[in-house]
């Protein structure tokens, strides 16, 4: 598959809640395919504290624009310089990176579980996915409603269920606790992305029932298309470079 | 048109600009991005005799204009090498080069002798520097006596051009390049990465699984190009540099420094089409110069 380093144009930057923008990033040329769960490596401008790119999972992509979006939670320092970004500056992207979701089939019946800036790729996966919004179940966990990003345009292509830790929105508790979780048995397809202890907690109900899971993985990169082999996750098949065989994996392949 | 070609003891490449092992796998990655015939060579991925599993996460830490890791060696082997990757590799137009390593001199040899048999292999280099596996790698890199050791036994097998990594964690890197050179190296890469570490000060606890590992990019340029400098003036065969290349201005520092050729690593995690933006640098820097080839350039520093 063809990559890039490619610059793009910010074209909005959008402050959500509880410090996630979403960044509007147009491209120069053309757009490359990408598909739902692959990420880019953005270079961090104007902050001579951070010397490497930093990963995000693509959250939409409007072909017409040949623009892409993405979530970036700030979570530290390159987050947060890229957070700052106005809009007509230019970013670079290496890109497309990593391997995406498998994609749900026509008759599918999809649980998607996911938390922070976990959702990105998930409403990513769900607006690509050709299925009826009542196939395809998003179950959104977070502490508190604040912190869960507006789905409003996304209602059209999958059903929301939302979890928070103290009730603010949705069932109280974690995604866990949602009653969701005890009809498991109806779902033939499990995705997760989000904290790791969200996604440890689908994959096991996912594991106990026999039902398809996979789960896209997030570590400390360097290069992001499996040169250098830092961002290793232990698998049955060895260790596996999360950027480039991942980062969607399938739970059978982990050593959860 | 400057002409780019470069020997290297032997090793004859289209161009002086090498990608550094452990910085671009075994080439595929790279040509999932450009046409890797431009690169004047590839450094593979560190190769063992034995599959190694390499360091647990966490094997790398960012830091003030640079990074440190410690990946500790990952490769399935050089059996599964030969096997399963040089086929697919061996097509490539341009020089491909195994990075050899062992924890033991006889590891060295028998890697070495696999390798050597691979007709499309243009050259082994030893790499003696690994400063994140716990038996070998750097050990041999840091003695001359053990320096020189590994070098004789491994010349006595490799017909193919020799390059020696050396490691910058010495006190007198001059003295490990002659050591090599007198069994018989053909040339001197340096240099590796320094031993560094890095600390979470809120959870005060190491970055590194390893607690420390090497350090490299822009943050080290100027100590390797002192070695490089220092090397040049201390060997006859020709040196190899490498430390913190991010550009085409940071390459021609090398080349005026003593360099014969350079190799690019860690700025390739910046973006994979570095090496490529070198090579057409230096072609226009000759140009404006007035130099007509790249080894003109090699050691003409003005004092």
């Amino acid at each position: 598959m063809q990559k890039v380093v490619a610059d793009f144009t910010v074209t909005a930057n959008i402050a959500l809640n509880s410090g996630c923008h979403a960044l509007v990033l147009q491209s120069s040329g053309e757009l490359l395919p990408i598909l739902p769960g692959q990420f880019v490596n953005v270079e961090i401008p104007g902050n001579k504290e951070v010397f490497l790119r930093r990963p995000f999972s693509v959250y939409e992509v409007d072909d017409a624009s040949c623009s892409l979006t993405l979530l970036v939670k700030i979570l530290g320092r390159g987050s947060a310089t890229l957070a700052r970004v106005a809009a007509g500056e230019k970013l670079s992207l290496v890109y497309p990176l990593g391997k995406g979701f498998t994609m749900p089939a026509p008759g599918d019946r999809v649980l998607a579980v996911g938390g922070g800036s976990g959702v990105a790729p998930l409403l990513f996966l769900a607006r690509r996915a050709a299925l009826p919004p009542d196939s395809i179940h998003l179950l959104l966990g977070a502490k508190t409603e604040a912190d869960h990003i507006d789905v409003q345009k996304y209602t059209d292509c999958a059903t929301f269920y939302f979890t928070t830790e103290d009730g603010s929105q949705g069932v109280k508790g974690m995604v866990t606790d949602h009653p969701l979780f005890g009809k498991l048995s109806r779902y033939n397809k499990i995705y997760a992305c989000g904290p790791l202890a969200m996604m440890k907690a689908a994959a096991a109900g996912a594991v106990e029932k026999g039902i398809f899971c996979e789960v896209s993985l997030e570590n400390l990169m360097a290069c992001g298309f499996g040169v250098c082999l830092c961002c290793i996750e232990p698998t049955v098949k060895g260790n596996l470079c999360v950027c480039s065989e991942g980062p969607v994996f399938n739970i059978n392949d982990l050593t959860w | 048109m400057v002409n780019l070609a470069v020997n290297i003891g032997g090793l004859h490449l289209k161009n002086p600009v090498m990608t550094a092992s452990g910085c671009s796998g075994f080439g595929e990655e790279l040509a999932a991005f450009y046409d890797v015939s431009r690169l004047g060579a590839i450094l593979l991925k560190g190769i063992t005799l034995k599959e190694r599993m390499g360091n647990d996460y966490p094997r790398m830490a960012e830091t003030a204009s640079g990074m440190l890791n410690a990946v500790g060696l990952q490769n399935r082997g050089v059996d599964y090498f030969v096997r399963e990757i040089y086929p697919v590799i061996r097509n490539y137009d341009t020089a491909l080069i195994v990075n050899v390593n062992g924890s033991t001199i006889e590891e060295y040899v028998e890697v070495t002798q696999k390798i050597n048999a691979l007709e499309r292999i243009a050259a082994i280099e030893l790499n003696i520097s690994c400063p994140n596996v716990k038996e070998g790698g750097m050990a041999f890199g840091v003695s001359c006596p053990a320096a020189a050791a590994v070098t004789r036994e491994v010349r006595k097998s490799c017909t193919k051009p020799l390059i020696v990594k050396l490691s910058p964690n010495v006190t007198d890197i001059s003295e490990v390049a002659r050591a090599v050179e007198s069994e018989g190296a053909d040339a001197v890469s340096l240099v590796n990465t320094f031993l560094g570490m890095a600390i979470d000060a809120e959870k005060r606890i190491p970055k590194l699984s390893t607690v420390t590992g090497g350090l490299s990019g822009p943050a080290i340029k100027p100590i390797a190009l002192r070695m490089v400098w220092q090397v040049s003036q201390a060997v006859k065969i020709p040196v190899i540099g490498l430390g913190g290349i991010m550009n085409s201005t940071d390459a021609v520092e090398f080349f005026l420094a003593g360099a014969a050729a350079i190799q690019v690593g860690t700025a390739i995690f910046k973006d994979p089409f570095t090496p490529l933006h070198i090579i057409d640098g230096l072609q226009n820097y000759l140009e404006r110069h007035g130099f007509s080839g790249i080894s003109e350039l090699s050691g003409r520093l003005q004092m």
